[in-house]
């Protein structure tokens, strides 16, 4: 039988406020267990709930950036159970009416493009963090990160492959950043993502019983643990058994998701709007601001690269996956003066030392600034390509900007005609064979010329004007 | 100098007559000499004596503030930071909370001086205070009586005179239905009048704090200080606060008192209705008219009540697990063992029943046909109010049906004592203020209380109405004997 | 609405209160009559009635995002029944 797998992805994203949702701790990763978690985090009797604007404010521009509906009432509700790491004995979470309600996110996997729907995206608190490993028979708790600010982005079931999930959430993770409402931080939980799984025969419309896998941290496993699911589900389908209705925990070390036991137990999570919120009310001046304070979102940047940059739609897309990347891109292309030259070098060679060295854009050790300086005098011809490779080696090496490296290895092009003809004349005279025989037809002879000269001058000659006088004078 | 209202202390103190260590020492004798009573679960002599000294020599130097050097009692329902609060209950029998309520810090700011923390039934559930894990509190008018709940303790230690008086919590009538049986003046503002913040949470949409005095006048000075916006607590409400003493000699002619024909039915004792009866003739007198209304839902706001007020708690009582303060099972297997035994030992019976029809009741497949019921039927008898307010300016009725009842009476019937509240739970669910004044004595001699509703932040009509009363009549004025 | 001893047994479980066998017999018997109770709601018609969740209409009020708390781990934990490295104990939880 063909299976279709039928993937949809929640999204949590942690919001980078200052402060906790629904209390003035403050928010920072790594902080000492249980220091910034305060009277109202760690619910001690008769605290009570304060709303964060700054959290709304966030969760509204990722409602406007999906091209969602922004609901100008929506209602907290309580949904309870219990965990150690949740204080009050249940979350305050977003039910039946969300802030954020039916979006869309274009994806686009090996050149074809697709609309992702969303369902919603609700508004809710983190719960603190449970540490099994450090005491032998006892759990710690540390509620430094509960009531930390969470948007949950729920998609529809619309993803068919795990190459379609990874480009969903590569293009949410780059949204979230483009608004600056998230770190994107993955290893840290900051994007952290649930993937719902299920198989079906291909033209069956009704949905199969799906899996829920949790908390997958980076791109990759986001992959290979959809990969394995459905593996897994197809092998219990086609040896005639059933695929349970349950949550499972993707390890990555095994490359294999299980089912967790311990939360199999039937939920009954009793939602009911929480008397201590009054509903979330936004006025159109709200929204309004919040749409205001926009910034340019991938799909138009991308389209701005193209027509003010004259690049190739392939070469903006690449260039726009991040604006982090875009950012940097452009201020390469303004430094150097020529924005095409400034895309192939980023998307080439530095692209290249990121991705052996494993590092992210914003760890480039080469500024933006520096690399705009060096591909500057690659586009007035202080020196070659070749040259620059070695001139950004150095730089990556941290010997300082292009110039004062050209400076103090003396690697500046020779364009002065003058001295270039009389390098040229000597290897001309020095060569008299070959000369002969260039003159009796053997033209690519030409290369072996260049060679001496590039020799002579270690590489800095101007090729160009190199070719030019050597023509001038065999002919 | 125990007889004495607090407008009556202030003026002592202010003439140096007295000074706040001998008052404070006056009643700590008291509360020492009525220890049988119960009526306080924490009793903080020292640290009441030194905040009197503090007091005594501020005012040597300093314009007094608006309740300088006035020993106070609250509910243990207020955190009161440094102290024991346990909301009556063993799982919180060693809280010491490290933060006092918004409340409790008004009353500080104000020079008021801390004598201790009252008794009260368990997390404020119950009518009798019978349900504290501290035991019953006594009826100082009859010993075999309940002193009425949750705010029982309260209630007897002003109507004792151990304290002047004393703060409270409502949520179905919790300071009106024990001012009533313990003949004192109790005031339930309107929600969202006194910030919740720091009051152990029993029905978030329904608490509400206020003051249990001797006279209306005193319950105005006290609301005074505990009145405000609060912007720790988000259904606190951004309304200036009146000097609610300022219109209490306010004439009452042309008053409209509404008589809400369901607050005379069957279940009301005849001394009672006889009590109302009389006190409606004292307003007639003063000038007001009698005006019939009906508040046909509120005779299904009980179901109502114990429909939303259980499903509140059963959430907001989740927090006590055993594992950030509080009480812990001593032994267990594991985690869900630790959280079973930690509950169950922690909490008394009539806790777990309401944390269980309130898990019950909002549990999957039964939300709609309890708790969204309930909602719309809270809707109806708000508008029932708001309808009864276009013809009248207060409500008047009983506040219960019958006198206080004997200790024990009532303990194996749980709807017989949820029944007690049928006229208290109407204001609570419409969010309205409501006040409970003393109107004589009954057959038995136990107090009746009268209560008044008003409409939504119209505490100072409420207490014009009851000042201009209690200057008709001397029913405040009575003292159980032996105190 | 009359329940039986497994419904309370579940609703105990969803409450995490554990209840004993005597206990259970008057705990079945009292809720029942509260249901019964409550069941007076549906002698009224509320189709259509707007539910009401607060007592006021006013909006949610919403705070600046500043940081307003202090770190109070110390006073924290000395309330509390057993701690460790400033972290809350509790019997090991299995995943």
């Amino acid at each position: 039988m063909k299976w279709e797998t039928v993937i949809g992805l929640e999204v949590h994203v942690q919001l980078r406020t200052k402060s906790k949702l629904f209390s003035g701790a403050a928010i920072a990763f790594g902080a000492e267990p249980n220091t910034q978690a305060c009277e109202v985090d760690i619910a001690l009797p008769g605290v009570l709930p304060v709303m964060n604007r700054n959290a709304a404010y966030m969760a509204v521009k990722l409602g406007l950036a999906i091209g969602a509906t922004i609901n100008k009432q929506s209602v907290f509700a309580r949904k309870n159970y219990f965990y150690p790491d949740l204080p009050k004995g249940y979350q305050i979470s977003q039910y039946e009416i969300p802030i954020v309600e039916r979006g869309k996110l274009e994806i686009e996997v090996d050149g074809e493009k697709k609309t992702i729907a969303i369902t919603r995206a609700h508004l809710e608190e983190d719960a603190g963090k449970s540490l099994h490993e450090e005491f032998s028979n006892n759990t710690g708790i540390d509620l430094n990160r509960a009531g930390t600010p969470l948007v949950e982005v729920v998609s529809e079931p619309d993803m068919r492959s795990p190459a379609e999930a990874v480009a969903y959430l590569k293009k949410l993770h780059a949204l979230v950043r483009y608004l600056d409402i998230c770190d994107g931080n993955m290893q840290e939980g900051s994007f952290r993502c649930d993937a719902n799984i299920s198989m079906r025969p291909k033209g069956q419309e009704e949905l199969g019983t799906r899996a829920e896998i949790k908390n997958i941290n980076s791109f990759r496993f986001v992959e290979k643990a959809i990969e394995y699911e459905i593996e897994r589900q197809i092998d219990v389908l086609e040896g005639g058994g059933e695929v349970a209705q349950e949550t499972r925990l993707y390890d990555a070390v095994k490359n294999e998701t299980r089912s967790m036991r311990s939360k199999e137990e039937a939920h009954d999570y009793r939602y009911f709007p929480d008397p201590d919120l009054p509903p979330l009310t936004l006025d159109e001046e709200f929204i309004q601001s919040a749409k205001d304070s926009l910034p340019e979102l991938p799909a138009a940047k991308r389209q701005r690269f193209m027509d003010h940059y004259s690049l190739s739609d392939y070469d903006a897309g690449v260039l726009t996956t991040s604006r982090e990347l875009a950012d940097y891109y452009e201020t390469v292309a303004t430094h150097a003066n020529d924005a095409k030259l400034a895309a192939n070098w980023v998307n080439g060679e530095l692209a290249a030392y990121l991705n052996k060295e494993g590092l992210e854009i914003d760890q480039a050790p080469i500024t933006a600034k520096q690399l705009g300086g060096l591909v500057k005098r690659i586009a007035d011809n202080t020196i070659s390509g070749k040259i620059a490779k070695d001139i950004f080696e150095a730089m990556w090496a941290g010997e300082g900007d292009a110039d004062s490296i050209i400076d103090s290895k003396g690697l500046k092009q020779i364009s002065d005609s003058g001295a270039l003809e009389k390098i040229v004349d000597e290897v001309i005279s020095a060569n008299p064979g070959q000369v002969e025989q260039y003159k009796n037809g053997e033209t690519k002879l030409i290369g072996y010329f260049v060679g001496q000269i590039m020799k002579a001058t270690q590489g800095k000659a101007n090729p160009k004007q190199v070719n030019e006088i050597l023509k001038k004078k065999l002919n | 100098m125990h007889r004495k209202t607090i407008v009556e202390l202030q003026a002592a103190l202010e003439a140096g007559q007295i000074s706040s260590v001998e008052l404070t020492q006056a009643f700590l004798d008291r509360i020492d000499h009525h220890q049988d009573l119960n009526a306080f679960i924490t009793i903080t002599a020292e640290a009441a004596l030194e905040q009197a000294r503090a007091s005594d020599d501020r005012r040597d130097h300093e314009a007094p503030r608006p309740l300088e050097g006035i020993p106070i009692a609250h509910k243990d329902i207020f955190c009161t930071q440094g102290l024991i609060t346990s909301c009556g209950s063993r799982m919180l029998a060693n809280f010491v909370s490290p933060y006092d309520a918004t409340v409790i810090q008004h009353f500080k700011a104000a020079g008021a001086i801390i004598l201790g923390k009252t008794n009260m039934d368990e997390f404020a559930m119950g009518s009798s205070n019978e349900t504290s894990f501290y035991g019953p509190v006594k009826n100082p008018w009859a010993n075999q009586a309940v002193p009425g709940g949750s705010s029982g303790g309260s209630a007897a230690a002003v109507a004792a005179q151990l304290a002047p008086a004393a703060t409270g919590t409502d949520t179905g009538g919790s300071i009106r239905q024990p001012a009533a049986l313990c003949g004192i003046t109790g005031l339930k503002p309107t929600y969202g009048r006194v910030s919740r913040y720091g009051m152990v949470a029993f029905a978030s949409s329904l608490d509400q704090a206020g003051p249990m005095t001797h006279t209306a006048a005193d319950a105005a000075l006290l609301l005074n200080i505990m009145a405000g916006f609060d912007p720790k607590d988000s259904t606190s409400v951004d309304k200036p606060v009146p000097d609610y003493t300022a219109t209490l000699n306010d004439g009452l002619k042309g008053l409209r008192v509404g008589l809400p024909k369901e607050y005379f039915g069957d279940g009301l004792a005849a001394d009672v209705a006889q009590a109302i009866d009389a006190s409606v003739e004292t307003l007639k007198k003063l000038g007001a008219n009698i005006v019939d209304i009906s508040l046909p839902n509120s005779t299904l706001a009980v179901p109502c009540y114990y429909v939303l007020a259980p499903a509140e708690a059963s959430s907001n009582l989740s927090r006590f697990d055993g594992v950030r303060y509080g009480y812990r099972a001593a032994d267990y297997d594991d985690l869900n063992d630790m959280y079973r035994k930690t509950r169950s030992q922690g909490f008394g019976e009539e806790v777990k029943r309401r944390i269980m029809i309130g898990a019950y009741t909002l549990s999957a497949g039964y939300y709609d046909a309890y708790y969204l019921k309930a909602q719309q039927l809270r809707r109806l008898i708000a508008d029932d109010f708001h309808t009864a307010f276009g013809q009248c300016d207060v409500i008047l009725g009983p506040t219960t049906p019958t006198t206080a009842f004997d200790l024990g009476a009532k303990t194996d019937d749980p709807v017989s004592m949820y029944l007690n509240d049928i006229y208290t739970i109407p204001a609570n669910l419409a969010g309205l203020p409501g006040m409970s004044i003393p109107a004589g004595l009954g057959e038995d001699g136990r107090p009746i209380g009268l209560q008044l509703i008003g409409n939504a932040f119209e505490e100072a009509r409420l207490l014009n109405v009851a000042h201009q009363y209690q200057q008709a009549t001397d029913h405040h004025k009575q003292t159980p004997e032996g105190y | 609405m009359a329940l039986d001893p497994t419904d309370v047994g579940k609703i105990a479980e969803l409450a995490r209160l554990e209840i004993s066998e005597p206990e259970l017999t008057s705990y079945v018997h009292s809720l029942t009559q509260i249901l019964d109770l409550v069941g007076q709601m549906n002698a009224v018609d509320t189709a259509g009635i707007s539910p009401m969740a607060h007592p006021s209409d006013s909006p949610l009020r919403l705070r600046q995002d500043i940081v307003t708390e202090q770190d109070r781990r110390q006073s924290f934990q000395e309330i509390a029944p057993a701690t460790e490295s400033g972290l809350y104990l509790v019997p090991k939880v299995i995943e």
